[in-house]
């Protein structure tokens, strides 16, 4: 049969079926295929905080948004080119997503009148029939049955052979974009290897997907999306709570510190605990605490003994680990604290990404308590923020806040990552013994940097006492003196502002140094401002972007550089914090781009932004 | 750790730093800090690998007193603190200075956590059955009716059994002592050093400002030999300023028998520190001393087993990973299984 193929240059695939579907195996499945291919790719997976919400039902659908693309992309694509609906409710909530004439796969089993109801149609009405679907190309399948078809020889419950659907689903769309399915072979025999049947139900499944697409004479048309022009360079995928887990190892590898993890399991950053776990060989000691409390207080006591001390967590485990944030500023000793940021506040909505957690990393603690704060813009930049806020904290004895979010934490995208050697270095100076004229060691006395010398415990002479009591300067003696607080509180300032001097200046992203319009980011919002600011300066609009990675303190020329445009719109997944420190630090009359729905901002209403800004309605 | 053969001949004072000491004048702490110093010399540990972790409250002003590594963290955190110390240098001896309501109340989460997980380490909880730094609010083990600042009706706070709770966690090491027995405290010291596991020390401390006299019963010299009981591994449960009352066993009930009639010492509960069921009625010997026919209150170490600690296992599997694996290669875990080229 002949059958012609199509290039396009930008897919977006939106895979949606209840949370038991196994949507986020198959959205990541093609994933890799897609990356090994040598074309861009970012991605957004969408699940519902409960594990298994009732079946059917609208809040149990679960999403993961893939987009590649042969140009290089910066978001997971605003709207879907095509949605993959396992049942009538993941119709029903993603529907809105998809462009106008895009393609819906839909599993017919999941149309039937218990999914409708389930999903809330009225009784008797049903999309895939009644023509309601008349904008979109339909391709209706029924994949229960040709599963269940598949797997008749192989003797196992239909319970059991129905979670295979999904991989029909995935040779079906391996075959729709003209892929080799050897990847995913691979994964089921390194998964399911010594589970035979299990293996061959996949394996089965999944072939009978793709030559369900190769035979069916309705499929005339197959589409392939070219490798993608990027930096030359060895690739790999990887997602952002995968690359901060590494970039850890590397740290500690580079300074020689072993790493030592205390953490408590929290979405979403539950998959650092697990992923360091896994990587005993590299020294990595990691203890799941009893509480949030536990996981911090250990992972001070680990830096207390001399090693590298981290904990990870989300916006509820930082609130309750402020105390101890506030012991480790004041004991001046290295320690990281992760925050994956979710929507807040309480609970909030575990699953879902936001920024809300800036202003308690600035201020959340009593007494005045500054840290230092570094941020992560995309999945693969977490290694190097990371490895940045480690130096930080070693080079300058001080704990120091990572923050990232659900969305760059569970998203993925390919990776030119780095070799060990090219990784700067991280000194350790730990205090050995007493110096030249010292007749006593004097724990708070400092350097240039206003940094104190680092005494572990097993150093002889070196014997002292420090917690959360106010220091007197130098000796480290308890000390309620007035004058002596006053000046403990300026030195510790001091001693933070200090970092400025040695992190990097801000550098613009894209766009003029001065002009109409900076468009200052942090965080998450790094692609889809990207992607905006691009879209505007290629329509001839005066449009510059920056980024900022440091958070606290600030690069010592951001005052300049934002007082170099007209206007600075600060846009963030929250109700608006950045900026409140902005205008607060440097007097700028910054203007706020907030959305709070637990999802990222768009390109496309982000550029309406900026249109409403450099366009004014006459 | 130190060759022993190289460590200097340490005296008490060695063991003492220039801070000058701010219990109250009277405070039971004052005891057990000299204990401590005394007992620290003969223990073989050069003083740079002693730390002593407290939390908050008066105890917890501990390490400030000390010269070794010390640090004074925050209220009920010392166990946390302590466990994520050991677990990263197992080599260093570390001491845990906590109270009632450090370890028991705003802590005993941690207090539990460590002790199930068994890190060698050595608790010392001062217990003063009331909360000093604050100025007298009723703690978790203070008695029901107790009147304090906070309680000026009477507490009706059912109190924690220290050694109890511990027991229930899987404490592989529980004892019991008191400030005004410097001689038995010293013993306990040394024996919470000597177990290789988490050991768990209640210490009697008496709070002559805020709780004064609260175990005057098991202190002081009239009352002592009747209201408390010494143990003493592989003897008989003997107690009474005569030694003439004993312990015996009618099924599970612990009751008391005078010696002078007629029974033997041969019926008595013999003291096993390694029977962890007789531990369990032993811990339960918690009787208050104003009620008539009350049994004595146990001191001396309840109960020890062995058991892997913590540190000693988590190093284990690192070196068994490494064995079966090969130490981490950090290019090869950036690379990946699987990799692209663009050129």
């Amino acid at each position: 049969m002949s059958r012609k193929e199509e290039v396009l240059q930008d897919v977006v695939i939106k895979f949606a079926g209840d949370s038991g579907d196994g949507m986020q195996l198959t959205g990541s499945q093609f994933t890799n295929n897609t990356a090994l291919l040598g074309i861009d790719l970012a991605t957004f997976p969408d699940f519902p905080a409960e594990i298994r919400a009732p079946q059917g039902t609208l809040p149990g659908v679960s999403g993961y948004q893939l987009r590649f693309s042969s140009d290089r992309i910066f978001t997971p694509g605003d709207e879907c080119d095509v949605l993959v609906a396992m049942n009538a409710a993941a119709l029903k909530t993603n529907l809105k997503t998809l462009k106008k004439g895009g393609k819906i796969i839909a599993n017919t089993d999941g149309f039937d009148t218990k999914n409708l109801r389930l999903a809330n149609y009225p009784d008797g009405i049903n999309p895939l029939e009644d023509g309601s679907l008349g904008n979109y190309e339909v391709i209706k399948m029924d994949v229960t049955k040709m599963t269940r078809e598949a797997l008749k020889d192989i003797t196992m419950g239909t319970k059991e052979k129905d979670r295979a659907k999904n991989m029909f689903v995935l040779g079906f769309l391996y075959f729709m974009y003209n892929r080799d399915m050897e990847s995913t072979l691979h994964f089921f025999k390194e998964k399911f290897g010594k589970k035979a049947d299990i293996l061959e139900s996949n394996t089965r499944a999944l072939q009978a997907g793709y030559n369900f697409g190769d035979t069916t004479e309705t499929f005339t048309t197959t589409f392939r999306v070219e490798k993608a022009k990027m930096e030359p360079g060895v690739y790999r995928s990887i997602m952002g709570n995968q690359a901060l887990a590494y970039g850890l190892i590397a740290a500690s590898q580079k300074s020689g510190l072993p790493l030592f993890l205390g953490s408590y399991p929290i979405t979403p950053a539950s998959d650092v605990l697990h992923e360091l776990s896994r990587h005993k060989a590299f020294g990595v000691k990691t203890f799941q605490a009893e509480d949030e409390i536990a996981a911090i207080t250990s992972a001070i006591g680990a830096s207390y003994g001399g090693l590298l001390g981290v904990t990870t967590t989300s916006g509820p485990g930082m609130a309750l680990k402020a105390e101890a944030m506030g012991l480790a500023v004041m004991m001046e000793i290295p320690l990281l604290i992760c925050d994956i940021q979710r929507g807040g506040p309480s609970t909030g909505l575990p699953t879902k990404t936001e920024q809300s957690d800036l202003l308690q990393a600035y201020y959340g603690r009593n007494g005045e308590c500054p840290m230092p704060i570094v941020s992560a813009s995309t999945p693969s930049d977490c290694f190097g923020a990371v490895y940045e806020a480690v130096r930080i904290a070693i080079q300058h004895m001080t704990p120091v806040i990572f923050l990232s979010d659900g969305y760059i934490a569970n998203g993925a995208e390919p990776w030119r990552f780095p070799k060990s050697e090219d990784l700067p270095s991280i000194e350790i100076k730990f205090k050995t013994d007493l110096g030249h004229g010292e007749d006593k060691f004097q724990p708070y006395l400092r350097d240039e940097k206003l940094v104190r010398p680092w005494a572990i415990p097993g150093t002889a002479g070196l014997e002292h006492r420090i917690g959360g009591l106010e220091k007197q300067n130098i000796t480290g003696n308890v000390s309620y003196d007035p004058d002596n607080h006053q000046l403990m509180v300026k030195i510790r300032q001091e001693k933070v502002e200090k970092i400025a001097e040695y992190i990097p200046e801000q550098k613009l992203d894209s766009g003029p140094a001065t002009g109409k319009l900076l468009v200052l980011g942090w965080g998450s919002t790094y692609g889809a401002i990207k992607s905006a600011v691009a879209e505007m300066q290629e329509e001839g609009f005066e449009v510059s972007h920056a980024h900022l990675r440091h958070l606290r303190p600030f690069p010592r020329n951001l005052g300049d550089l934002l007082k170099s445009f007209d206007q600075v719109l600060i846009p963030e997944i929250n109700n608006g914090q950045l900026i409140k420190i902005i205008r607060d630090q440097y007097f700028v009359d910054a203007k706020a781009y907030n959305k709070i729905m637990g999802v990222p901002i768009t390109k496309t209403e982000l550029v309406m932004k900026l249109k409403e800004l450099l366009a004014p309605a006459s | 750790m130190s060759e022993a053969a190289s460590i200097p001949i340490l005296t008490p004072k060695d063991f003492a730093t220039d801070q000058e000491v701010r219990w109250c004048p009277g405070c039971g702490d004052y005891s057990i800090l000299a204990q401590v110093q005394k007992i620290m010399p003969g223990l073989g540990i050069a003083r740079e690998n002693i730390v002593i972790i407290s939390g908050i409250g008066c105890s917890s002003r501990f390490p400030y007193y000390m010269n070794t590594y010390g640090m004074h963290s925050i209220h009920g955190r010392a166990t946390a603190v302590a466990s994520g110390l050991k677990a990263a240098r197992p080599d260093l001896s570390v001491w845990i200075v906590t109270g009632d309501g450090d370890g028991l109340s705003i802590g005993g989460n941690h207090t539990i956590h460590l002790l199930r997980r068994n890190f060698d380490v050595n608790i010392m909880l001062f217990n003063n059955q009331i909360y000093g730094l604050t100025k007298g609010q009723y703690s978790p083990t203070s008695e029901e009716q107790k009147v304090t600042k906070s309680t000026p009706y009477g507490s009706i706070d059912h109190p924690f059994n220290p050694l109890a709770l511990a027991l229930g966690a899987d404490a592989t090491f529980v004892a019991r002592t008191m400030d005004r027995d410097p001689k038995h405290l010293q013993e306990s010291l040394v024996r919470s050093h000597q177990h290789k596991g988490s050991s768990f020390l209640e210490i009697y401390q008496n709070c002559n400002i805020f709780n004064d006299a609260a175990f005057e019963p098991f202190t002081e010299k009239a009352t002592k030999p009747d209201n408390t009981l010494f143990l003493e591994q592989g003897k008989p449960l003997i107690f009474g300023a005569q030694r003439n009352k004993g312990i015996k066993l009618d099924g599970f009930k612990p009751v008391i028998v005078d010696l002078g009639d007629g029974a033997g010492a041969d019926d008595l509960w013999i003291h096993d520190e390694r029977d962890s069921n007789k531990a369990q009625l032993l811990v339960r010997m918690f009787d208050d001393p104003r009620i008539d026919g009350h049994l004595p209150r146990p001191f001396g170490v309840f109960y020890e087993t062995d058991r892997p600690c913590y540190e000693e296992m988590m190093e284990l599997q690192l070196q068994e990973v490494i064995q079966s694996k090969g130490a981490g290669n950090l290019d090869k875990l950036l690379r990946g299984h699987e990799t692209w080229t663009i050129s």
